[in-house]
């Protein structure tokens, strides 16, 4: 089971783009002219763009805008095709190769195509970090990508199968493309495009549709807040027997919650918890289940640590919102290959907490700089085990000196036990620090001891003062 | 691949000349006659929902040891049962679903029928229409197998017909084979046919042969693809002097196929519209 958090920052952006998008486009819906204007050419560029209008491409930002153009002397089965010159990433113009091509006016009808096909090859073997169509930088409401497509160096044929084209009867975002240079060593190459259309696929199997990569989390939500599904996946067998799997907006599919009461759909993928209790969320796409579900408990309002009143003058803080943090590594070192510790970090209302999950141990790293304690007496730690306080929890907190040559010279270890803590309800753990050596402080190691249970907790207001 | 492709239709005026050519040129037959199959003798819709009907059909269990040959002689994983798990009749189709699970000893079941004594015959048209299953390690098969007397004669002198096999992971190809002495196994005669805008899993299609003497003709659909006559084998033909039976089953894994890996998806299952024969 894996624990997730919504991510609650974007959701204020997306669900307002969402509910704009709904009330133009529903409305489309119910008038069929729409239908019967827009174009269904499926060419968008065969040795030269076709229908796109004149201005299309529109690159990403950061990227280099002229890595786009029209080759004349390569082609697949003809002598041109679309050239995308990757950039080196020292490239002051741009870092990487991404556009999105749009078509100008109207959008066009893909519903009678199940597929984006292309022939494509690369200066060098490569991976193109993602292709796909769905992005017009205006709602994006269809997004669809394949990542991580090998690219040889002869001409092949790539599929990028549509999740739902019954949805894309006025669809502006033809096809998008971002290329770094990743595990190129930093270093350009290029790769050509051809013959990039939408076509009719016979031979393309059903879609597997998925959420939550097919599995079942459970998640906990807080009573009042809203948050956002997973982007779902979609997987087709491709002709050549292979699978692809292509991650699809929200938006393909229909979303279902089985206690509206509790937690409501509010638009595709946009959620809103209402009331304490338990929904679970399932989706279909194109009529057909998606495999996965995300269980969630709603589980009241969420209540914050106390807010600290220190002078900030007294106090060095590792995590805090009221302080200014000084220079941390990590709040997680994922310590491969013992660690277990996940984080699930969340805010609300611009309040930060540490969220961790699948707990054995995890570290706060501080070493650039190390800090200088030597004028503080105590470590601040506020932290929120939700749900039971396992009987058994025996919780240590290590907080580690290095000397100038960053050798480990000091080491404090500090045990808590269910006693210190109350279900549901933030703790104050107060450590008087009884290091001889605190001048070059670099880490805190928290850790799960003598098998106790402790699984999943919250972290705030980590200082010295 | 395409281009190899006869039609049905044209395919008598074909025969007619390969065969006045062959009399002209090399005297091998003078008596081959073309057989048109058009009186329908076997008609199994699968219209009774449950049921497989016991007149016509044998249900064969197990992994092959009890017939000397375990894993069926090709190292397949699956275990054959008659539950209605792996074999049922559902709205006119016949249902046989291989799926992932402990049973016997084996790590996957299915299902096997065939016509063994109940239904065995001599020349003939024989078509299945079917969808099949998709994934790495499926192997689903229409073919005839030769009487074996008794079990006095044993495989592949007894002769084999594939009408129809696919691989699984190649949800465009299906090919078509005969085995016999000289010609088994990883040497047998076959040829695949190729869809060039459909798929086995996604649609229905027609798969049979046309078995007279000297000849077998496969099709899919309205298109001959193939003809295996007598001279195309390296042994003995074994195909005009005894009687055939039917066989439909669903394998898993094995040397023709390989076996599933962890993007096979279970369980799978495999269609069957409807079988039929044809003879004079």
């Amino acid at each position: 089971m894996k624990n997730k958090k919504f991510n609650f920052t974007k959701l204020i952006l997306l669900s307002v783009a969402i509910s704009t998008a709904v009330v133009s486009c529903e409305r489309d819906l119910s008038e069929d002219a729409v239908f019967a204007t827009n174009s269904n050419t499926g060419e968008i560029f065969t040795d030269a763009p076709v229908e796109l209008g004149s201005d299309f491409y529109f690159p990403f930002l950061g990227s280099k805008p002229t890595a786009w153009s029209i080759d004349n002397n390569e082609g697949y089965e003809s002598s041109a095709s679309m050239r995308i010159d990757v950039p080196n990433a020292n490239d002051p113009e741009g870092n990487y190769a991404g556009a999105i091509f749009r078509v100008e006016g109207q959008g066009r009808d893909l519903s009678g195509y199940n597929a984006l096909t292309f022939w494509g090859k690369a200066s060098q073997g490569v991976n193109i970090g993602e292709l796909g169509f769905g992005l017009d930088f205006i709602e994006d409401k269809y997004q669809t990508t394949i990542s991580n497509t090998s690219f040889g160096t002869s001409w092949t044929k790539y599929i990028i199968p549509i999740p739902d084209a019954s949805k894309l009867f006025d669809e502006r975002g033809l096809f998008w493309y971002s290329a770094g240079t990743q595990e190129t060593g930093g270093f350009g190459y290029t790769f050509w495009i051809d013959d990039l259309k939408f076509e009719n696929l016979g031979t393309l199997g059903n879609p597997r549709p998925e959420i939550y990569n097919g599995e079942d989390p459970i998640s906990q939500a807080f009573l009042g807040n809203s948050g956002v599904l997973d982007t779902p996946r979609v997987v087709f067998n491709l002709p050549s027997g292979m699978n692809q799997t292509v991650s699809a907006s929200p938006s393909y599919f229909d979303w279902s919650s089985s206690e509206p009461t509790i937690v409501e759909i509010r638009d595709s993928g946009t959620i809103q918890m209402l009331s304490s209790g338990t929904s679970v969320i399932t989706a279909t796409m194109a009529g057909v289940q998606a495999t996965g579900s995300v269980t969630i408990e709603v589980v009241g309002e969420f209540v914050f640590a106390p807010t600290p009143t220190r002078d900030p003058a007294d106090v060095i803080s590792i995590f805090s919102d009221v302080y200014d943090d000084v220079p941390v590594e990590f709040y997680n070192g994922y310590w491969q290959p013992f660690q277990t510790t996940l984080s699930d970090d969340f805010a609300i209302n611009g309040d930060n907490i540490l969220n961790y999950t699948n707990f054995n141990f995890v570290g706060n790293q501080f070493r650039e700089p190390t800090i200088d304690i030597t004028e503080n007496s105590n470590l601040h730690i506020n932290m929120l085990i939700p749900g039971e306080i396992p009987p058994n929890l025996d919780f240590l907190i290590s907080i580690i000196n290095f000397d100038g040559d960053g050798v480990e010279n000091g080491r404090q270890q500090v045990f808590f036990n269910s006693s210190d803590f109350e279900a549901d309800t933030w703790s104050t753990l107060e450590i008087p620090i009884t290091l001889s050596n605190k001048d070059g402080l670099g880490l805190l190691i928290y850790e799960n001891v003598n098998g106790s249970t402790l699984s999943n907790f919250y972290l705030d207001n980590i200082y010295f003062y | 691949m395409k281009n190899n492709n006869i039609r049905i239709k044209d395919f008598k005026a074909i025969i007619i000349f390969v065969h006045v050519l062959l009399m002209s040129s090399c005297n091998t037959d003078e008596t081959q006659t073309v057989a048109t199959f058009d009186n329908l003798v076997i008609n199994e819709e699968f219209s009774t929902d449950g049921n497989l009907d016991s007149s016509l059909w044998n249900i064969e269990t197990g992994d092959g040891t009890a017939q000397g040959i375990p894993g069926w002689g090709n190292n397949e994983l699956e275990y054959y049962t008659d539950r209605t798990e792996n074999l049922s009749v559902e709205n006119g189709y016949l249902l046989i679903t291989a799926r992932q699970e402990s049973f016997n000893g084996s790590s996957y079941t299915s299902a096997r029928i065939q016509t063994k004594n109940k239904f065995q015959t001599q020349f003939g048209r024989f078509e299945a229409r079917m969808r099949l299953p998709n994934g790495q390690g499926m192997w689903p098969a229409f073919w005839l197998l030769g009487d074996d007397n008794n079990g006095t004669e044993i495989w592949p002198n007894i002769g084999e017909i594939d009408i129809m096999e696919n691989r699984g992971q190649q949800p465009t190809t299906i090919s078509g084979a005969v085995h016999g002495p000289g010609y088994s196994g990883g040497n047998s005669i076959n040829k695949e046919f190729n869809f060039s805008d459909s798929r086995v899993d996604t649609d229905f299609h027609v798969y049979g042969v046309e078995w007279g003497e000297n000849y077998i003709n496969y099709y899919v659909d309205d298109v001959l693809y193939n003809q295996i006559t007598p001279e195309d084998v390296t042994g003995e033909w074994v195909f005009n002097d005894r009687s055939f039976y039917i066989i439909i089953n669903l394998a898993v894994g094995g040397d023709f196929v390989g076996n599933p890996n962890s993007e096979t998806l279970f369980p799978q299952t495999m269609l069957i519209d409807y079988v039929k024969v044809y003879q004079q």
